[in-house]
């Protein structure tokens, strides 16, 4: 049997070694989600240390040193806490939902996993539709927060869910438009299409403006600052989760490490080549530490700007959504839609054989990366003309009200 | 003629979520639950869709259907009264729906599943499974089904376009 994935290279094995191979099939395939789904939950132990650490070196404090070295052992003994503290359901919630909510929110983030490429042969499962699976698979993660805001029966739950409903199906709008631009360039959903597709160039300078509106977007997806009004702790108390105590609050806290780190891992995949480095064809293993390697750098920015930028009002937040991204990203996707017709029609595409080479990808890189700045100048301009309207309206109010001020003295005198 | 294998037993399981979260809906008092029952019922269908290798359906249907109803409660939240004992029948006309839910019931039996079960000539579908890439073409191909798909993009940007109207303020 060939060696295409992380899950169908056992059952051969096991079938020589004289097992049923049905029974073979089975093993093989629940061992191989065993692992796939095994490597986040582990993963999310490391990422709790690193952003603790590090939003308290950007806060000027040294974060958890007590529990092992450097305090790495500290999330382990979080979690043994919050494993045998009392877990306590509030009165009138809806028990079965109340439950399940936790759960359903893990695993959404957990199942983007399975077609996360990691190297040329290792990848759960390479769907023919992954890039469309993990959106799929994303949009349940919002019903769970939805079930644990309704189910606590708590207004301050509730309230938070809402908020959190309208950011998260909001912000899915001007993702998909950014992830159809790999898509289109690539030619294929499969996630491991996506980056072999990515050898000769990095979808990044193809579609610079598509990178940043998937990053952007992404970051409100987690709800992390400067969107994180889902758990604005001045007005909502703690958001949807209020009610949730014990290793219940740890699946959302978990969920929500991952979902950050999964994101980081994406957008490495789409856009920055996923696995592609030197000598990955011949040291496989090799994708692993380029893939992570890049994500490690999104997900550092990521927690930058969670520990630097302040949150933005819901109206801002909307309104920057609907006003703003979703109009660029459509903007984006036609221009990079055309300008690739185009390309093929001049025949500057690199031609199947070469499209592993660098200087065969230059011509279309060019074309396209000339249409995102062409996006970019007149988004820029359009940005301040509206400043200075802003600007503007906001002078003839103050000027108005300095004569009101000014009159009043003047009819006193009369 | 049903022999048991993954498949069937997948096929068995997912009918299951399918019928049982459809009956969940009609029959449950408390509106959260019916949407929940909803979503078990969509994922079910979902699930048929991936038996029958049309993956990017299965994969539309959990994000257009199943991420919707987490609207859906919004909506059931913010407007009805009682949310969880509902007892007053609201509609006067739940025999005329009724009716046709049993009228549709009979059309597919009638129509798809007793030609099945009299060994009717099912050669007539073919074998071949077609690909996300044929579902594309298909839909933007002049001899296939472009039209209907023009048509239906019609119809939803003008229901955008409508509500954008009547929910913008008249200045």
């Amino acid at each position: 049997m060939e060696c295409t994935d992380i899950i169908n290279t056992l059952a051969a094995c096991l079938e020589v070694s004289g097992t049923d191979p049905g029974l073979a099939q089975f093993i093989q395939i629940l061992l191989g989600v065993v692992i796939v789904t095994m490597a986040p939950l582990i993963v999310v132990i490391l990422l709790i240390w690193v952003e603790r650490k590090f939003a308290a070196r950007v806060q000027d404090r040294i974060g958890p040193n007590r529990v092992g070295p450097y305090g790495l052992l500290q999330t382990i003994a979080d979690a043994l806490k919050l494993i045998i503290k009392e877990d306590i359901t509030p009165a009138g919630a809806d028990r079965l939902i109340y439950n399940l909510a936790p759960i359903i929110s893990v695993v959404s983030v957990v199942l983007i996993w399975a077609v996360i490429p990691f190297s040329p042969i290792h990848i759960g499962v390479d769907l023919s539709i992954g890039a469309l699976y993990f959106v799929a698979v994303g949009s349940i993660g919002t019903l769970a927060i939805m079930m644990a805001g309704w189910s606590s029966n708590n207004k301050y739950a509730l309230l938070g869910a809402f908020r959190v409903v309208a950011q998260l199906v909001s912000y899915e709008v001007p993702m998909v438009f950014a992830l159809l631009v790999p898509v289109l360039i690539a030619g294929s959903m499969s996630m491991q299409g996506i980056v072999e597709a990515q050898r000769g160039m990095w979808f990044v300078i193809l579609s610079p403006v598509a990178a940043l509106i998937f990053f952007i977007s992404t970051q409100a997806e987690t709800g992390r600052a400067p969107f994180d009004l889902i758990e604005a702790e001045s007005e909502l108390v703690a958001g949807f989760n209020i009610e949730y105590s014990g290793m219940k609050f740890g699946l959302f806290f978990a969920g929500e490490f991952v979902h950050v780190f999964t994101n980081a891992l994406l957008m490495a995949s789409l856009f920055f080549g996923g696995w592609v480095g030197p000598a990955v064809d011949q040291v496989p293993a090799l994708g692993f530490i380029y893939v992570v390697l890049k994500a490690a750098i999104f997900y550092l920015f990521s927690l930058l700007l969670r520990n630097t930028l302040p949150r933005v009002r819901i109206d801002q937040l909307m309104a920057f959504n609907w006003k703003f991204l979703v109009p660029v990203s459509i903007v984006n996707v036609i221009v990079v839609a055309f300008l690739l017709q185009v390309v093929r029609a001049l025949g500057l595409a690199p031609s199947a054989e070469l499209s592993n080479d660098f200087i065969a990808n230059l011509p279309q890189a060019i074309v396209l990366l000339v249409g995102s700045l062409a996006i970019v100048i007149y988004v820029l301009q359009q940005l301040r003309n509206f400043g200075r309207q802003e600007r503007l309206s906001q002078q003839t109010v103050t000027v108005r009200k300095e004569d009101e001020v000014d009159m009043l003295p003047a009819q006193a005198a009369h | 003629m049903l022999e048991l294998n993954a498949q069937s037993i997948g096929f068995l399981i997912f009918s299951a979520f399918t019928i049982g979260g459809g009956l969940g809906v009609v029959s449950s008092r408390n509106l959260i639950h019916g949407a929940l029952y909803l979503i078990l019922s969509l994922f079910g269908a979902a699930g048929l869709f991936v038996l029958l290798s049309a993956e990017f359906l299965a994969a539309v249907q959990v994000l257009v259907y199943i991420g919707a109803i987490a609207i859906l409660i919004i909506f059931a939240v913010m407007l009805t009264r009682s949310l969880t004992r509902l007892g007053e029948v609201f509609n006067k006309q739940w025999w005329l729906s009724a009716l046709v839910a049993i009228g549709m019931f009979v059309l597919i039996l009638v129509g798809v599943i007793l030609p099945v079960f009299s060994g009717m000539d099912t050669s007539g579908v073919s074998p071949n499974v077609a690909t996300t890439i044929d579902l594309g073409v298909a839909l933007v191909d002049g001899n296939q089904y472009v039209l209907p798909f023009e048509v239906a993009s019609i119809l939803l940007t003008a229901a955008m376009i409508g509500a954008i109207v009547i929910a913008r303020d008249n200045e």
